[in-house]
Parts: C-alpha cells; structure tokens; sequence
C-alpha cells in the first residue's frame, strides 16, 4: 500500500477481516505503523477503531489477515514470544484503565515492580519522576485515581504507558472528554513524548485539533477499511466524501442553523 | 568486552567497572529488565570526590530507569562528563539531571489510636448512615401505601421470580441434607436411650425453629443480598442512579422497596419449603437408622408437633427478609466510585446481613425464653 520497506513497518497489517456474527467491521483493511512516525487512526463512531487497536496490541484477533508486529507474524507467537513483545508497548486507555485499588503511583510503579529487579524505594522514586514528566502535580501520585479529574487522569494513564519506556505507545482517544485547554496540554504532552523518547506512536482520535497538530500521517477508516491515508494537507484536499464530510464540518466552527 | 548489537533474545545485562580514579565504563543494556544488580553494586561503591568520566562507548541501551539509577549514584557529585555516548542516550541523561531530587511524599500512617478512632468513626457513622436509610424506606413504603399505584409490580414480580422461585432448588437441596444430619447425629444418642422415636421432635423442633429460617436466610444472603449490593453499587458507579434522581424518580421507591416486599414474601415461603424438604431428610434418615416408617413418622409429627413452632420459624424469616434486603441495598449505595468499591461493599453485604440475621436469631431465641413460647 505505500513504499516503505518491510524493516521500517513497526505494524503491517494486510487483509484483515473482521466480523462480529453477521457484523463486518472490517473488510480487507491493510495498515502500516512505521518506525518514528505519529500515525493517527480517525473514523466515524462504529468505523472499527477501536477495534483495529486492540487488535494491534494483542488484545483481540481478527477473523483472518496477517498482522505483523516488530516484524513478528502474530499467528505464530509463543506465549514467551507474546510477553516479549508486550514488554515493547504502552497502551493508554480512553477511560485510563488505571487500577483502582491502587494510588496512582503504584500504577505507574507497578510494571517496573512486575519486570524489574529493582529495589522499591528506587521504583517509586522513577514511578514520580515518571508522573513529573506528564505534568502532573506533585501530590497527584498518592491520590486513588477516581479522585484526578479527566485531564489528569489521561496523564496518569500515559505515564503508566511509559513506565517501562516502550518503543511503540498506543493512544486510544487521549482528549475525549476533555476541555480545550486540557486537550492542548495533552497534544503537547504526546509531542514532547515523542520528541523525548524517539518512539512510535498509533493514536485512535477524531479530535481533528489533535490530528491536525500531532498526527504525521492519518489513516481514515470507513466501510471496513482505510478510506484515505496521508497528511492532513493531503487528506483535506481527498475526495472521498466520508473524508470530506470529516473536514467540511469541522471547518465550520460558526454556530449550526436548522434549515426547514 | 565485544560490542555486539542487540536482539530482544539476547539481552546483554549492564555492567559497570572502575577504569582509573574517577573513570568509570558502562556497557550493556542499561534499561528496567537488564540492570539487575547494578543498583545494589552501585550503592556498595564508594563515592569519589570530585568530576567523575562516564565512558559509554559499549552502552546499548539506556532508558529511563537506567538514567534514574545513575543520576541516583551520581548525586552529590559535581557533574559527570559523559564520554562517547551515544548521542540519543545523552538526551535522556540530560532530561534526567534536570530532576530535582525532591524526597518523595509518602502515605501518611497513623498511629494504632489514631486508626482505632478512625475506624470507630466510621463505624458510628455507618450506623447513622443506615437509620438513615431505613427511615428513607419507610418514607417510600408510606408515599406508596398511600399510592399504591406506584408500586411496581412488575419489579416485584420478577425479584419474586428471582430470589424466591429460583432458589428452590438450593434452598431444598441443603434442607434435604441438613434434615439428614440432625436426624444422623440424634440416632445414635436416642438409640442408648430406647428413645428412637423422639426422633420426630428432634428434626421437627430442630428445623421448624431454627434451622430452616437460618439456612434460607443465609443462602438468601449470599445469593440475593450479593446480587443486590452489586446491582445498585454498580449503578452508582455508572451514574444510573444519579440519572434516577435527575428524572424525578426515587431510586428507593424503584430499586430498594420491590426488592425489600419481593423478599419478605419469598424468603417465609422459602423457609416452608425448607421446612418440607428438611422433615424430608429426617424421615429419610430415621427409616434408615432407626427403623421408623414414614407413616409412623408423619403420624407422631402430626400429633406432636405445635403450630407455634412452624409460625415462629416463619415470622423470623419475615424478619431475616427485611435485614438481608435493607443491608444490601444500603451497602449498594454506599458505593464510590470505582469497580472496586462494588467488590468491597458487595463483600461487607453478605458478611454484615448474615452476621446481623444470627444476632437477631439469637435475640429471637433469648425473647421467647422470656415468653416461655
């Protein structure tokens, strides 16, 4: 679908068929995350996103299609291979998936404890340093997290992402459910990630501030495949009118009038 | 040592060694999973007074929790000097060394009085907090009773189908066996006596009272007082109830008060199945070990048997009805925020419902005492 090597495709994924019963949600959908890039998945609500992500972190598998992660074919893992490889990822959930029977930064704690030898006092201190980064204040990490509010939460999730500094972060809507100005700090946060730790980044968003100010390359689902993949500039100029509609209504930020 | 470059398969550990006076080579993947001991060894060093030269030209891999542990060892050194590194694993020591070290906030831990106090506190208040929520029934019980046409029927009928008609089979089945080992456990002893046909009373007495009402009760705890703490703590926790609230519809008069009338006519009916299926297990039990027909059973059980017995099991069910639905549905709203909240109180319902309904068994026992019933 493009031309970039095999060596460079962090994630290829080619003819995936996906279908819930009768429900096709994808049909012959191929995808390609390369190395470094800032690929973000946009598409109507029941277009597949979220789907799509969790079949790329293993979560679920599609009804057939190869997908190789790392160059690995996900058909033929070992549950050792398996485990090797979700040592190489981050995930941040849309609703934070941080436990809730633990502070906030024994949640960010808790991979290095699972994965590491490393002494406690050493793990906490990395895990705040970790919390620091993403901007959160200084006595958000003894906090349970049903007490951060949404943007807060959001960081707390990504610094769990990072906790083990993964080379490939998955970011399932990082600004649903966010005000303006917390969805800036966050566009800038996954920015300054990027730039710091020099990894691959796969954002499931229609938030089109986020993908015009993020996102390197988008990929537009949409009748169970991708309809359009390019720059936003390329994207605004595509024809598809599933893509279109995406950009003409946002363009117009003046308040709707009913027309009888 | 060969500097090779990295696969996932072969992960080579971190090393550090001493080169010179304040010369210091890294090598090997300094990341979480590599380090290993590198920490401990590192503390054991002594430091060194002044400018420290890292040489790193074998590093393979730094990341964050690498360069957190170097800055660890670092500090209170002047500045090291990094030699050869990699340029991209320079960035990360930068972005590292620009962490103040503030000392870490820990939890704060009380003191054993203090946590006593605590937990007295909120021990009292949960007590207030369920006078509370029995006045606010009864509140609702009133409002309905005097529109009886906002009683949902429907709700009622399908708690009745649920708790009551569902639980037969467990409710017989464990009466059945109960019924079976008083009557085991009084054979013998009768026996001694020649006594064997005082059988009857023993598993009639036995299983009327006490225990037909308390294994219904207790298996109702467990199956419907559960059941009720985690549907509505779950609402809670979905906001359902805050949305009940904002529609002008009284979560007590839709959620709490079905349940509460639906169990106080499940759980005696219950109880006399219990009853049937317990006296059952006994006539099973005595024509095996004591030669006594299931005729000659019924004939005794029907002329010693006292209709007080068979009403008062049933009225401490009606009451037991009343303790398991209020305690779960309290515990339900009691619920915040988080999933684990609706595990926690879901837990505290069964434990402080079954607890509750033996202390009010045994209130029971100690009142009729008194009443010589």
């Amino acid at each position: 679908m493009n031309t970039a090597t095999e060596a460079d495709a962090v994630i290829a994924m080619q003819r995936i068929h996906t279908r819930f019963g009768s429900h096709a949600v994808h049909t012959d959908l191929d995808l390609e995350v390369r190395r470094g890039e800032i690929l973000a998945i946009a598409g109507g609500s029941g277009s597949g996103k979220s789907v799509l992500l969790r079949e790329m972190i293993l979560l679920q598998r599609p009804t057939s299609g190869t997908i190789r992660l790392f160059g690995e074919d996900i058909a033929t893992l070992t549950a050792a291979q398996a485990h090797a490889l979700r040592l190489r990822w981050g995930v941040m959930f849309q609703r934070g998936g941080l436990f809730g029977a633990l502070s906030v930064r024994e949640n960010v704690a808790l991979p290095l404890r699972e994965h590491s030898a490393l002494a406690t006092d050493m793990i906490d201190s990395i895990a705040e340093w970790k919390l620091r980064l993403t901007g959160l204040p200084a006595d958000a990490g003894l906090k349970r997290p049903d007490a951060l509010s949404g943007g807060m939460l959001k960081r707390a999730s990504l610094a769990r992402a990072l906790a083990l500094d993964p080379e490939l972060l998955f970011l399932d809507e990082p600004t649903s459910g966010l005000d303006p100005a917390s969805a800036a700090g966050v566009n800038e946060l996954i920015l300054n990630t990027h730039a710091r730790y020099e990894l691959t980044i796969v954002i499931v968003s229609h938030d089109l501030d986020l993908l015009w100010q993020v996102s390197d390359r988008v990929a537009v689902l949409g009748e169970g495949r991708v309809l359009a993949h390019g720059t936003m500039e390329e994207l605004s100029r595509h024809a598809h009118p599933v893509v279109q509609a995406y950009f003409v209504d946002s363009r117009r930020r003046e308040k709707r009038t009913l027309h009888e | 040592m060969p500097s090779t470059t990295p696969t996932p398969d072969d992960p080579q550990p971190a090393t550090i060694a001493r080169l010179a006076a304040r010369q210091w080579a890294l090598s090997g993947r300094w990341t979480a999973r590599g380090l290993g001991r590198v920490p401990q060894i590192l503390a054991a060093e002594p430091r060194e007074a002044g400018d420290i030269v890292l040489e790193g030209s074998q590093l393979v891999a730094l990341d964050s929790a690498g360069a957190w542990v170097l800055h660890h060892w670092l500090r209170g050194h002047a500045p090291a000097t990094l030699r050869g590194w990699p340029p991209h694993l320079q960035g990360l020591m930068t972005l590292v060394g620009a962490q103040s070290d503030a000392t870490l906030t820990q939890p704060q831990k009380h003191a054993l009085l203090a946590r006593t106090g605590e937990s007295t506190v909120a021990a009292a208040r949960q007590a207030i907090a369920l006078l509370h929520f029995i006045g606010e029934v009864a509140l609702a019980a009133l409002r309905v009773a005097r529109h009886p046409r906002r009683l949902r029927l429907r709700h009622v009928l399908r708690n009745l189908q649920i708790d009551g008609f569902d639980a037969l089979p467990i409710i017989g089945i464990t009466a059945f066996l109960l019924g079976v080992v008083v009557a085991y456990q009084g054979a013998d002893q009768l026996r001694h006596y020649g006594a064997n046909v005082f059988v009857v009373d023993l598993v009639g007495y036995a299983m009327l009272r006490e225990f037909a009402p308390l294994i219904s009760a207790i298996i109702i705890a467990g199956r419907s007082g559960s059941a009720y703490a985690a549907q509505i703590g779950t609402m809670v926790v979905t906001e359902e109830v805050d949305a009940m609230r904002t529609l002008a519809i009284d979560p007590i008069e839709l959620l709490v008060l079905p349940k509460i009338i639906a169990l106080a006519v499940a759980l005696p009916l219950l109880t006399i199945f219990a009853d049937i299926a317990g006296v059952f297990g006994g006539m099973v039990m005595a024509r095996s070990k004591l030669d006594i027909g299931f005729y000659e059973f019924l004939d005794r059980f029907g002329r010693e048997m006292q209709g007080a017995a068979l009403l008062i099991g049933i009225g401490k069910s009606f009451v037991f009805a009343f303790v398991i639905a209020t305690i779960g549905c309290f515990q339900g709203f009691r619920t915040q925020g988080s999933a684990d909240s609706v595990g926690r109180q879901t837990t505290i319902s069964v434990v402080q419902s079954i607890f509750l309904v033996i202390v009010a068994d045994a209130l029971f026992s100690v009142a009729f005492n008194v009443l010589g019933l």
